[in-house]
């Protein structure tokens, strides 16, 4: 039988706030357990939640760029269940009435196809904190820094048909969110959580099968790995004479597989009802119309301006816009003197290698926009050749310097002076007579001979166009 | 000395008749004497008393007073008071000292105020006579084996038996009017949103409101000064400028427009409470206002209203006393699900517990549109009657509670009794308005509330109408003989 893949995601990413949804405390990563937690978060006697209007705009924006429905009134709701990372024994959610209504977006598939994935809703709510359950010797540990950290649930349509338009999707938020400058994009540290629900079914049959809730997914290469390994479990569940059950279940990265967390009949009756300590978000024109005009460049739009006005190839506009801040790298070369589509190749080809072995972000490079523009300049106007340009781009990498600096301490310098290129030139052909008679009885081959001499002569700095140019006019003279 | 209004001492103070230091020395030795019989206060902070008063005589020094600087006054164990303990009346929070102060508890003491101690209550305000308090019952100062009322029963006996020249309270269901009425005090409850809520420990958020409990409207007027007002800290807080209350108390009530909503004087009002409330009536009358005979069609259903939205919010803010943070832990839990089931089993009253469990009953996926959908469809028509009524009228009046103060343990077996006692003060938490309750003539030597009821935001208005009453009646002057005995 063949098995059609039918996906739908809830992403929840933490939005870039500086304090916390509900309370004043800071939403910074990695501080000291339990010292970023002030007593709203801790859900003291008394205490009540005041909205930060930073995460409604966030919201805001993600909406405006979804194309999606944008709420004149959500509500906040609380979701109430026990847990001691929950201090208050209730989530505020929102859950009727969320903020951002119905959208889309549209993904880039490796065939080169583009497919409109719908978007359901995208609700804001406040994160729970964290249990550590090793290093207490039987007991668990409680960190809060993270309650009341913002997040947006942004919950997608069933409409992927396989794990490779799932992943494009989850890229495609990913890129969109950081783009936004709403969220930091961060897998590692928890700032953007993927939960996947997969369901297959008989390809042709209309009914979506029965699906499992994926939890705990915090790479892209891990999800790819989780939903392969669900996608094969229900296969064989099925095909075995058996039935998926609906059910959470939880990723192992380090076993690779995925195993049962609560089932259907297990789950908690949230109890959801409007929160009484808040008010409704209302939404004015105004407000919505000055998200509109404080959006950020898409990344669609950003890949067809590359096109236009940088002349640049599909792919490659596509590729460096991949990200903000490599889309941001590369006009930055362009703004220092680059040629934009030198540019274009040193930034994703040359830069994105030496990061990619080095094993650094964009953000760490060693070499900035500004230096690798000023060596860019230099291979355009002819100060170096472009062979030679890898070993400033080297030394520059190490900390040598600029450009300009690095040229002149190795001598790098192209001999640009026909002068002085014809004296070497004239040297090789009197010390080679066998080969130039061979060369002028036909063997024309023989020129790379000659062109390795001048370069070794010169350690490769005489400008190649010259070097040829005059030998052929001295050879076939 | 303690016989005297807000506006008395203070003045005296001000004259240098005697200090802060020993008005307050005064009601502590009232309070040492009297409350192990009364027992109105859960906690007493005398050295902290003391220090306040001794600021307060130096702002009265520096001719730095306000009207209530150095004013001895009890705060409800409601309000979170930093370094005190704030018990809620419960065991939950018996061990839990509040690492900060409520906006009422901060704005009083700008003011000038003296805090006494704080002051007993029914256990997280649920109940109508103060015995659910884990710190026992607070006796009614009128007589000793009746109850004083709930859930503010500890700060009307306080004001009533003179431990205190004031007390704050709290009123989701008319916990400030009705103990307010049995004990024979002024008890406003202002228009939801006029006082902040924070650091007040919630029962139920969409109804919570704080208030004033006082011998006078004139003395509440003061009192509400200082807590009303906008605090960023509390979403649900009015951003609306608060007038002057004292200014327009002597106001004519000329022409005012009263309504006596039928619905309130019907079943269930005892005869001789009928007849107090008719002569204060009558009062008004002669002072120029003039009586509208009005109807409230949905009055029947605010008691059962209440009694699933109150539940419903308190199952869920109840949820953060769970042992792990603060407040009461079992010994030795077995594990997560024994931590939770035992320290809330035993640190929770009967009461408590009934209404956690109606609440959440109530929010359960396939109750939830019966029960919570349909109370809120219910809410909005009571508010609608309201509405209409003020359409017409610019006061609404009637009794504070159907009967006066009843005995102890007389309806603790009944819950459902007990909840009618609350019947004609539940409807003015679920939509909303302010509500005052002062001292009409007693029957048989217990005081008798007249309850008025105004529009939003008409807390001046309804203490003018108040003010002038007392003004007239000698009523809330009365005070109970405390060397009786019961």
């Amino acid at each position: 039988m063949q098995w059609e893949t039918v996906i739908g995601l809830e992403i929840h990413t933490q939005l870039a706030t500086k304090s916390k949804i509900f309370s004043g405390a800071s939403t910074a990563y990695g501080a000291e357990p339990n010292t970023q937690a002030c007593i709203v978060d801790l859900g003291f006697p008394g205490v009540l939640p005041v909205l930060n209007e930073s995460a409604v705009d966030m919201a805001l924006k993600f909406g405006v760029a979804v194309d999606a429905e944008i709420a004149s009134r959500s509500v906040f709701a609380r979701k109430n269940y026990f847990y001691p990372d929950l201090p208050k024994g209730y989530q505020i959610s929102q859950f009727e009435l969320p903020i951002v209504g119905k959208g889309s977006l549209t993904i880039d598939l490796e065939d080169g196809s583009r497919k409109v994935i719908g978007i359901t809703r995208a609700h804001l709510e406040e994160d729970a904190g964290k249990s550590l359950h090793e290093d207490f010797h039987g007991m668990s540990g409680i960190d809060l820094n993270r309650t009341g950290t913002p997040l947006l649930e942004i919950v997608s349509e069933p409409d992927m048909r396989s794990i490779k338009e799932a992943v494009a999707y989850a890229r495609r938020i990913h890129q969109l969110v950081v783009y936004l400058g709403i969220c930091d994009g961060n897998m590692q540290e928890g700032s953007f959580r993927i939960d996947a629900n997969l369901s297959i079914r008989p390809f042709g049959q209309e009914a979506f099968g029965t699906r499992t809730e994926l939890k705990n997914i915090n790479s892209f290469r891990f999800m790819e790995r989780a939903l392969n390994f669900e996608r094969e479990r229900q296969i064989d569940l099925i095909e075995g004479g058996g039935k998926v059950v609906q059910e959470t279940r939880l990723y192992d990265a380090d076993r690779d597989e995925t195993r049962s967390m609560r089932s259907k009949e297990e789950a908690n009756d949230y109890r959801y009802f409007p929160d009484p300590d808040l008010l409704p978000v209302e939404i004015t024109d105004q407000r919505l119309q000055s998200a509109k005009q404080g959006m950020p460049e898409l990344p669609d739009q950003k890949r067809q301006r590359f096109e236009s006005a940088y002349s640049l190839s599909q792919a490659d506009a596509l590729m460096l816009t991949q990200s903000r801040q490599q889309a941001d790298f590369f006009e930055n070369v362009v703004a220092s003197g680059g040629d934009a589509k030198m540019a274009a190749n040193w930034v994703t080809a040359e830069l994105a290698g030496a990061l990619n072995k080095a094993g650094l972000e964009l953000s760490q490079s060693p070499v900035t926009a500004e230096r690798l523009g000023g060596l860019l300049t230099r291979i355009a106007d002819n100060t170096i050749s472009g062979k030679l340009a890898k070993q400033v781009f080297e030394a520059m990498w190490n900390g040598e310097g600029d450009a300009d600096e690095v040229i002149q301490a190795k001598g790098l310098k192209q001999i640009t002076d026909s002068a002085q290129i014809e004296s070497i030139i004239d040297e090789i052909i009197a010390a080679n007579p066998k080969q130039v008679e061979q060369f002028r009885a036909g063997k024309e081959k023989l020129l790379g001979f000659f062109v390795g001499q001048v370069m070794k002569q010169t350690q490769g700095k005489a400008n190649p166009g010259q070097v040829n140019q005059i030998l052929l006019g001295k050879l076939r003279a | 000395m303690h016989d005297q209004s807000i506006v008395e001492l203070g003045a005296a103070l001000r004259a240098g008749e005697f200090s802060s230091v020993e008005l307050t020395r005064h009601f502590m030795q009232r309070v040492e004497r009297l409350d192990g019989d009364l027992n109105a206060l859960i906690t007493t902070t005398p050295e902290q008393a003391l220090v306040e008063a001794g600021s307060a005589d130096q702002a009265i020094k520096k001719g730095q007073a306000g009207a209530l600087t150095g004013i001895p006054i009890v705060q409800k164990d409601i309000f979170c008071t930093r370094g005190v303990k704030t018990s809620c009346g419960s065991k939950m929070l018996d061990n839990f000292v509040s690492p900060y102060d409520a906006t009422v508890v901060e704005r009083l003491r700008q003011a000038g105020v003296v805090c006494l101690g704080k002051a007993n209550m029914d256990e997280f305000a649920m109940g109508s006579s103060n015995e659910t308090s884990f710190y026992g019952p607070v006796r009614n100062p009128w007589d000793r084996e009746r109850v004083p009322g709930g859930s503010s029963g500890g700060s009307a006996a306080a004001v009533a038996a003179r431990l205190a020249v004031a007390a704050t309270g709290t009123d989701t269901g008319g916990s400030i009017r009705q103990p307010a009425a049995l004990c024979g005090i002024t008890g406003l409850k202002p228009t939801y949103g006029r006082v902040s809520r924070f650091g007040m420990i919630a029962f139920a958020s969409s109804l919570d409101q704080a208030g004033p409990m006082t011998r006078s409207a004139e003395d509440a007027a003061l009192l509400l000064q200082a807590m009303a007002g906008f605090d960023p800290r509390d979403s649900t807080c009015a951003n609306e400028t608060v007038p002057d209350y004292s200014s327009t108390l002597r106001d004519s009530l000329e022409g005012l427009k009263i309504g006596l909503p039928r619905e309130y004087f019907g079943e269930g009002l005892d005869p001789a409470v009928a007849a107090s409330i008719q002569a204060a009536i009558h009062l008004y009358e002669r002072l120029g206002a003039r009586v509208i005979d009005i109807s409230l069609p949905n009055a029947g259903l605010a008691v059962p209203t209440y009694y699933v939205v109150a539940p419903a919010e308190c199952s869920s803010n109840l949820s953060r006393f769970d042992g792990v943070r603060f407040g009461y832990r079992c010994e030795e839990p077995k594990d997560l699900e024994d931590l939770y089931k035992r320290s809330r089993g035993e640190g929770f009253g009967a009461e408590v517990k009934r209404r956690i469990m109606i609440g959440t009953y109530a929010l359960s996926a396939g109750y939830y549109d019966a029960y919570y959908l349909k109370a809120q469809q219910t809410r909005h028509l009571i508010s609608d009657d309201f509405k209409q009524a003020f359409e017409q009228v610019d006061v609404i009046m009637g009794p504070t509670t159907p009967t006066t103060a009843f005995g102890l343990g007389e309806k603790m077996d009944d819950p459902v009794t007990m909840y009618l006692n609350d019947i004609y003060t539940i409807a003015a938490n679920l939509a909303g308005l302010p509500g005052i309750s002062l001292p009409a003539e007693p029957v048989n030597g217990l005081p008798v509330g007249l309850q008025i009821i105004g529009n939003y935001f008409t807390e001046a208005k309804i203490l003018n109408v108040a003010h002038r009453f007392q003004q007239e009646t000698e009523w809330h002057e009365l005070t109970p003989d405390l060397n009786k005995q019961s």
